[in-house]
């Protein structure tokens, strides 16, 4: 299982994803830099949180223009498996390979805490294919702009074609389980083929070791099982 | 009278420009004796900043002298932009916090994010990647009509600067009360990681070398903001908006992986942040450090907007800017390095030996003066101070009311000073890096050493209300309560900042406070061996003549070998006993005075503040750090605001389980129940007959308070008990309802 992450200037959980996926897998993921305009070839990409170009002018659309992007762009659209987390997320709806948009939290605020997901496996995808339908998994979120939003009709094909991945459900955490006002409580989705995936949480920050939660190792161990088979 | 220094469209300054900069005449008068003859504006700017409180310390200094800054575990104490301790394994921890009030109170979204980004580039100077950002925070009462307004600023603008940047933030206070309401406390602390044989200084080195001006270019913002942060708050000041620094998490995220590469590959000489007064403050340490002089072409320095004069280039705090020293044969390696990070890299001059700051502007001198006056002569009061009385000690009986326990307890964990930081802490990303191991809402935040086993602990703590009352009992208090706060997770507190914030210290009640706390402090230090390795003075905070309350900040830090023995303040073991540490009997009456059940149930402010034995501190904590590396103690929380019911309260809201406790039968149960006696812990322990002979070998008094039980909630004595998530309802009411 090789993996990629593209670093942005500005992302700051490359090292996070990289060091989790490492812990892992035993192997160290390749780093590019998003000037880079071809990768060698791997089974996934990984676009990882932070703050890419400052989310200047919205989050993720100057990242979504950076050469490395055409690299991803190529690499899905031969079938490849691509993970964009939380600002990876909004660069991926940038680069229109995954539908919606991230707006602001309901409430205006920045939200950083533990949240609870209900694994939705409707449809075929590496990423829930070894997970449990209904299965609900502790992550951290910790974001801005992690409202999702797309208009009914884009909503009802989402839920029709099996494309909600993870939802916001209820946990033990105090407040409100969907954390940003998310429509249908969407905290991660999938493209129709199953292949890229963009969620809001963090796996990378509850791989167990000390962190509060070990639930984004099993997600992220299944979605890495996934890709290999 | 030199001729050939003045420039010929500079006009000539007199007193009066002087005055406007915040020189007195004294001071006026001594520029002219050092320079033998009259200062240019750009000159008498860089005097004015460099002499400033905020850059000279020259009221304080004469106290800050004598706290402790050495120790085997101290590689770089104060003087440079952070102190460094040693950590072992080759590993050094490199912190500091610093204030940015007057700033936060104008503008207080980008008050408090330039607050953070200043305090980080203070940290990455020194060669460390930050690890943790901390703050203590103080805003006027809640009711004040302002006070919305500043919480919701100043909140989202440390979490706009840390978020971004990706440094997260662990740890902090929040504070509400009157004296604040017209000059808010904002300080932050960073708290970064090195090897402690690659740590860089400030101190210039080698004349002929280039000087290199880098990251973001230089604009009219924030020019004189050290000296506006010498002076007081009137109606005035919010018309000095323009002063206040814009903050760009972006570029300062650049900036900061641009100088940890290049000082992985040694290309860097020295380094010197652009931090309050900007390139006069940097150009003037690092030469002066050095040893040498500054030449530097105004000309070349990279500039946002036409027409700046040298003084504007000069005094302007615009952010996320550096001054480095390099070796010329290394100029590529570096240039390129910026060049990755699409930053400014503009060489702007060359280390001399002149001894002189010599600036260069059109074709001219805009300035020529030698550097010793403004470092070495900067002036140094010894004012006069004279303690308000002293308060009176008060008794339980004076202070009692009929209530439950379990009611006061209600009433205090809805407070304002014990209420749920929740609402604030939520807003801060305190998770990325992946290395919290715990982070806000304990004692103390724990960051595992990236790749190591180790953790290390950090802690900021004042009680302003102690410092009020009784300076130097309030400085010890400080300490202590960070020492505590490190010591219950485990971990072995090593050294401390602190951020001095007062009112104005040519009233002789003013200085004695900081001349008493400083004092408290120092013996603190001493006796907890933890010595003083970085700090920040922020005097003048006073609105219309009145001052705050007195707030000298600790920032502590320790370190705990394995991480994962380290316990939080939350009960998970039901069947475990609850012990006070550091209390003779389960039923001693209790220090009232200064409390918050005082202030809060009773009514009362004021009275003596508890004392603080700091041999009993050192002998508490260190016990409690043997039993938790031992794992006989399962959970721990130091005994602090609201006294020893409101620790228990909070143990079981953090944790899974509830307790029961036994009260005494006492006239003076509030006392036990709600006194704020220093030294103290409670204590969860699987095995309470070893713990107390242990204990008894120690020389340390323990009693037997009550069990942690199954049931989801709290009870004390005979009262009826109180369910956990009414406990936690209750608490975490009051800034969601203040800030809806």
């Amino acid at each position: 299982m090789r993996a990629a992450i593209i670093i942005f200037p500005g992302s700051n959980c490359d090292r996070d994803m990289m060091v989790a996926l490492e812990r892992i897998t035993g192997r160290r993921p390749a780093l590019i830099w998003h000037k880079e305009t071809s990768i060698d070839p791997v089974d996934m990409m990984i676009l990882p949180g932070g703050f890419s170009f400052g989310d200047y002018l919205r989050c993720g659309a100057l990242a979504a223009r950076s050469p490395a992007i055409e690299a991803v762009i190529d690499h899905a659209s031969r079938g490849g498996a691509v993970l964009g987390v939380c600002n990876g997320f909004q660069i991926l709806l940038e680069t229109g390979l995954l539908p919606g948009t991230l707006v602001r939290n309901a409430d205006l605020k920045f939200v950083c805490r533990e949240t609870s997901l209900a694994v939705q496996k409707t449809t075929a995808s590496l990423f829930t294919d070894g997970l449990q339908d209904g299965q609900v998994l502790t992550i951290p979120v910790a974001h801005n702009e992690g409202n999702y939003f797309a208009p009914e009709d884009q909503l009802a094909m989402l839920e029709d074609n099996g494309q909600i991945a993870l939802r916001y459900t209820e946990g033990s955490h105090p407040g409100p389980a969907n954390p940003n006002g998310a429509a249908h409580d969407i905290a991660g989705i999938i493209s129709e083929n199953g292949r890229v995936m963009g969620m809001m949480p963090h796996p990378e920050r509850a791989i167990g070791d000390g962190h509060h939660s070990a639930d984004g190792r099993i997600f992220l161990q299944a979605a890495l099982e996934g890709v290999a088979q | 009278m030199s001729e050939q220094t003045s420039h010929p469209s500079v006009p000539e300054m007199g007193f009066a420009d002087a005055q406007s900069m915040g020189l007195s005449a004294e001071e006026w008068q001594l520029i002219l004796k050092r320079l033998e003859r009259t200062p240019n504006q750009c000159e008498l700017g860089i005097f004015s900043a460099m002499w400033s409180e905020h850059c000279s310390y020259k009221s304080s200094r004469r106290w800050l002298k004598t706290l402790p800054t050495e120790g085997p575990q101290v590689i770089q104490g104060p003087g440079e932009n952070a102190g460094v301790v040693d950590i072992g394994d080759g590993l050094a921890t490199v912190f500091k916090i610093e204030s940015h009030n007057h700033p936060s109170f104008i503008e207080p979204y980008q008050g408090a994010a330039t607050g953070v980004g200043g305090i980080l580039r203070d940290v990455f100077t020194m060669g460390a990647r930050p690890v943790a950002l901390l703050n203590a925070l103080r805003f006027g009462a809640p009711e004040n009509d302002k006070t919305k307004h500043l919480v919701s600023g100043v909140v989202a603008g440390i979490g706009g600067y840390g978020n971004c940047i990706g440094i997260p933030t662990v740890g902090g206070e929040v504070n509400f009360h009157a004296s604040y309401n017209g000059n808010i406390l904002v300080n932050a602390m960073a708290v970064g990681l090195a090897h402690s044989d690659r740590i860089f200084y400030s101190a210039a080195t080698g004349a002929g070398n280039p000087v290199i001006y880098v990251g973001a270019k230089t604009g009219r913002d924030g020019i004189h903001g050290a000296t506006m942060a010498s002076t007081e708050f009137s109606d005035e000041t919010e018309s000095k908006r323009p002063t206040v620094q814009v903050g760009d998490p972006f570029t300062g995220k650049l900036l900061m992986e641009a100088c940890l590469e290049l000082m992985a590959a040694d290309a860097v000489l020295s380094i010197q942040d652009m931090g309050a007064a900007g390139l006069t403050s940097s150009s003037v340490e690092m030469a002066s450090k050095g040893g040498l002089g500054m030449e530097i072409d105004l000309d070349l320095v990279p500039v946002r907007e036409d027409g700046m004069s040298a003084y504007e280039i000069m005094l302007s705090e615009s952010q996320e800017r550096m001054l480095m020293v390099i070796d010329p044969s290394q100029a590529e390696i570096a240039r390129a390095i910026f060049d990755k990070w699409d930053l400014d890299f503009m060489p702007i001059g060359r280390v001399t030996e002149t001894d002189r700051l010599v600036l260069l502007k059109d074709g001219g001198v805009a300035c020529d003066i030698p550097l010793a006056p403004l470092v070495d002569d900067a002036p140094e009061y010894d004012r006069p101070y004279q303690a308000d009385d002293t308060q009176p000690q008060l008794t339980t009986a004076e202070l009692a009311t009929d209530s439950s326990v379990s009611n006061v307890l209600k009433s205090l964990i809805a407070t304002s000073d014990i209420a749920s930081r929740r609402w604030v802490y939520e807003q801060y990303d305190s998770h990325v890096m992946a290395d919290t191991m715990a982070g806000p809402g304990g004692d103390a935040a724990l960051i595992r050493v990236h790749g190591t086993t180790k953790g290390l602990a950090m802690s900021t703590d004042c009680t302003p209300r102690y410092v009020e009352a009784d300076p130097f009992e309030g400085g010890k208090q400080a300490v202590a309560e960070s020492y505590r706060n490190l010591c219950a997770t485990g971990a072995k507190p090593l050294a401390v900042t602190n951020n001095l914030n007062f009112g104005n210290p040519e009233k002789q009640n003013i200085m004695a406070q900081i001349v008493g706390s400083v004092n408290g402090m120092g013996e603190a230090c001493r006796g907890l061996d933890t010595p003083v390795v970085s700090g920040n003075v922020s005097l003048y905070n006073e609105t219309d003549g009145v001052a705050i309350q007195p707030c000298p900040v600790i920032g502590m830090v320790g370190v705990i070998d394995d991480v994962s023995q380290a316990v939080g303040i939350g009960v998970t073991q039901a069947g475990t006993s609850l012990f006070i540490v550091g209390q003779e009997t389960s039923s001693d009456d209790g220090w009232l005075g200064c409390s918050l059940y005082a202030r809060s149930i009773a009514g009362r402010d004021g009275g003596a503040p508890p004392p603080v034995t700091i041999a009993e501190e050192a002998r508490n904590g260190t016990f409690i750090r043997e039993q938790i590396a031992l794992q006989h103690i399962s959970a721990c929380h130091d005994i602090s605001d609201g006294g020893l019911v409101v620790a228990v309260a909070e143990m079981v809201m953090a944790g899974t389980k509830g307790a029961t406790i036994q009260m005494p039968e006492t006239a003076t149960l509030h006392g036990w129940a709600f006194g704020e006696d220093q030294g103290r812990y409670i204590v969860a322990v699987q095995n309470p007959d070893g713990f107390s002979l242990a204990a008894t070998a120690a020389s340390v008094p323990v009693a037997l308070l009550g069990t942690v039980t199954d049931g989801a909630e709290l009870k004390c004595g005979n009262e009826a008990p109180i369910s956990v998530s009414d406990l936690r309802t209750v608490n975490e009411a009051f800034l969601p309802d203040l800030m809806r």
